[in-house]
């Protein structure tokens, strides 16, 4: 390591140089190269979708029918049963052994299970769970994505990972048409690690058929929380 | 055909050389054009649910060619926002420095393993071999590029690279080198083989390798897209991340995902949105790596960038649908263009990276049919980037010759000479209906063809009929059209 600090500075310096001399002179730009690359940046043209055309309802339902085609099990709860709509899947699921990140809101979980909360256990004491429950920092509904990141609630990215069932509660209101609006919500907290999910882990990698479940979680479900 | 060797465009056997083998062979072909037609049928349904489509990919290139145009206010502004998460830059000037970098990393942790997520990056800078060479020995945890390296081959696809594999020949490998003779062929059980392999490797080693998809200049964070899982594990539970990554893979922001984490999954795999993505940025206490190193790789990337004509070669996002889509990999398969960068991409990129060098034959090998443009999602110009890069050709085996020696050099030139006046194009034009007469023979419907050619034009003869002159040139019969009084399609109009 101690040669590197040599040498990684000049490669630096060789590289930079190598990229000015390929650009050639900076002809007409005003300013610095950083005001220059930022007044080009905002001139960039956006003329793709980024607001909602839908209505909140089919939100929604867009959202469900891409996680099913996913191959996610879907259902749509009010706050107030879904301490029970847990209970029912878990139930249904073979009642795996779970794992719930810190933070989580009072009452949300069902007294009739056993959660442990996530005490920063090592790869192989997560691998000990069969399941875990988290929220989500948003969903997109055209792609069927869950975001999460590292926040109360949602936890570290091992602890979604290692277990072999997800169980994800997202709210009605954290459900964003557009990517373009959910990068818009999560530009606050980009600097937190984040994993977008879509459906239960798969690949393509033989024959091009879909695999639901390599190395990720196999089964997924998914609890759209509305008000009522 | 043996590939155990990695494929090297130094020594790789020419174009036409390789093709010829790899037609040979009907199963590779046939597993070719399976997977090529489900991916590109997959790809045109969920590309046709999006009527923004074409702002997108306009959007796309913008920001590809804004990002180039700034790149090093990009990458400096990058390495800042890194290193303040944490995370610590290095550059590499060429794949020998990189190399040297990442195994000095990873004999540091005083691990001798590491575990791997698919990287075309790490597989242009040859890294394994360089790490076996250090007693380090890396797993790959991607479920095509575990297949590669348990069956001692090369990857043939940029995103799908077994795809020239059936799942016969993947079961064949994975019981030969996971002792598991028992092993079923459905894509379940083998998909279900490769979790059980890898499973312990992800709990155990302590070390991770990547590439990465995108790098965040504002934030200094690092993209992976994939789909099963593996690169979350590898980026995930070691100790230690090292990644690799492309000068190219800078995007000036964060809300530039909008655009990218759209155009990417729909073109790669025809999938609305890939299973995982991971974002990250720098290291995060009690989640992820505590120690993360970023590679920034230039390795020819900068003479790329000095070529006006062929700069837009870097836009490339790595999502393959230019191979799905060209006719002439569909026919060979990857391993023709001896290159980790295959089809019309891999036609453009790789002689480039060799500083022309090598892999010249690269640029031929394409019939400039434009499907490759049209279905890539930052628009590269592949057809046009092809014909500067055979002028290119052309002018470095003609220097220092006279042009009289070099036939196809003399060729260009008469035709230049001959397109540059009218008098001499007409000229050329009865020249060659007095010449071509006595060569055709009329077909079935009374169309006239030409069956053979002599000397030189005899390529084209050898595999396929010309179409004979025509009697009259539109120029002949426009002249004709005028003196005889109006033809007949006026007439319809009054």
């Amino acid at each position: 390591m101690a040669g590197k600090a040599d040498e990684a500075p000049s490669a630096r310096a060789v590289i930079l140089a190598r990229i000015r001399g390929a650009m050639g002179p900076a002809i007409g730009r005003a300013g610095s190269p950083q005001q220059s690359a930022a007044a080009g940046w905002h001139a960039l043209p956006r003329d793709y979708r980024r607001t909602a055309a839908l209505g909140p309802d089919e939100r929604l339902l867009l959202l469900e029918d891409r996680l099913r085609d996913y191959g996610a099990h879907v259902e749509r709860v009010t706050a107030a049963t879904v301490p029970k709509a847990i209970g029912r899947r878990l139930l249904e699921r073979g009642e795996p052994t779970m794992l719930v990140p810190a933070g989580l809101p009072e009452g949300l979980l069902p007294r009739t299970t056993t959660f442990t909360e996530d005490a920063g256990f090592s790869a192989t004491e997560l691998d000990r769970f069969s399941g875990v429950l988290t929220l989500a920092a948003a969903a997109i509904a055209t792609t069927g994505t869950l975001v999460l990141q590292n926040l109360p609630g949602q936890g570290r990215r091992a602890a979604t990972l290692i277990p072999d069932y997800h169980l994800c509660i997202v709210a009605a209101d954290d459900v964003m048409e557009t990517v373009p609006e959910a990068m818009d919500r999560l530009r606050a907290t980009a600097a937190l690690p984040t994993t977008f999910i879509s459906g239960p882990s798969a690949t393509a990698d033989i024959e091009m058929t879909r695999i639901q479940g390599v190395h990720g979680p196999r089964v997924l479900d998914v609890l759209v929380v509305v008000a009522g | 055909m043996s590939l155990g060797s990695a494929l090297d465009p130094k020594t790789a056997p020419t174009f036409p050389m390789a093709a010829r083998t790899s037609l040979g062979d009907m199963l590779l072909r046939k597993n070719v054009r399976h997977a090529t037609e489900v991916i590109q049928a997959k790809r045109g349904r969920v590309v046709a649910e999006m009527p923004d489509w074409e702002a997108l990919r306009e959007a796309g290139r913008a920001l590809r060619a804004h990002t180039l145009a700034h790149l090093d206010v990009y990458l400096e502004q990058f390495e800042r926002n890194c290193t303040a998460a944490g995370g610590v830059v290095h550059w590499a000037r060429d794949a020998e420095e990189a190399r040297r970098i990442v195994v000095d990393l990873v004999k540091a942790t005083g691990t001798r393993e590491a575990i791997k997520i698919k990287s075309m990056t790490t597989e242009e800078i040859q890294l394994n071999p360089a790490l076996e060479a250090a007693g380090v020995h890396a797993y790959e945890t991607d479920l095509a590029e575990l297949i590669l390296q348990l069956g001692e081959e090369q990857p043939s696809h940029i995103v799908v690279p077994a795809l020239h594999k059936n799942r016969q020949q993947v079961r064949e490998i994975f019981r030969r080198e996971m002792q598991l003779p028992e092993l079923g062929e459905t894509p379940q059980d083998l998909a279900d083989a490769a979790r059980r392999f890898l499973r312990d490797k992800f709990l155990r080693v302590r070390t991770g390798v990547s590439g990465a998809n995108f790098l965040i200049a504002e934030t200094g964070g690092v993209v992976v897209v994939e789909s099963e899982g593996n690169g979350r594990m590898c980026l995930t539970l070691p100790e230690t991340l090292i990644t690799v990554a492309g000068i190219d893979k800078v995007v000036p922001r964060y809300r530039d995902l909008e655009v990218l984490l759209q155009l990417l999954p729909r073109s790669a795999t025809g999938e609305r949105m890939n299973p995982y993505n991971s974002i990250w940025t720098g290291v995060h206490a009690g989640d992820g790596p505590q120690s993360f190193h970023v590679v920034l790789l230039d390795n020819a990337r900068t003479e790329v960038l000095a070529d006006e004509a062929a700069r837009e070669t870097l836009h490339c996002i790595r999502c393959g649908a230019c191979q799905n889509a060209c006719p002439v990999y569909r026919q060979t398969g990857g391993h023709a263009y001896g290159s980790v960068y295959a089809g019309p991409i891999g036609a453009i990129l790789t002689p480039q990276l060799e500083r022309m060098d090598h892999a010249q034959s690269l640029p031929y090998a394409s019939s400039l049919c434009g499907a490759c443009y049209e279905v890539c999602p930052v628009k590269i110009n592949i057809p046009e980037v092809l014909i500067h890069l055979r002028n290119k050709v052309v002018r470095r085996e003609t220097a220092g010759m006279g042009v009289l020696t070099h036939p196809e050099a003399w060729a260009m030139e008469l035709a230049g000479a001959i397109f540059r006046s009218e008098r001499r194009f007409r000229a050329a034009q009865r020249l060659g209906r007095m010449a071509g007469r006595p060569l055709e023979s009329k077909d079935g419907n009374g169309e006239r063809w030409v069956g053979w050619l002599p000397g030189m034009l005899g390529g084209w003869t050898r595999v396929r009929d010309l179409k004979a002159m025509p009697k009259e040139s539109f120029r002949e019969w426009f002249a004709r059209r005028d003196t005889n009084g109006k033809a007949a399609g006026d007439g319809r109009q009054g």
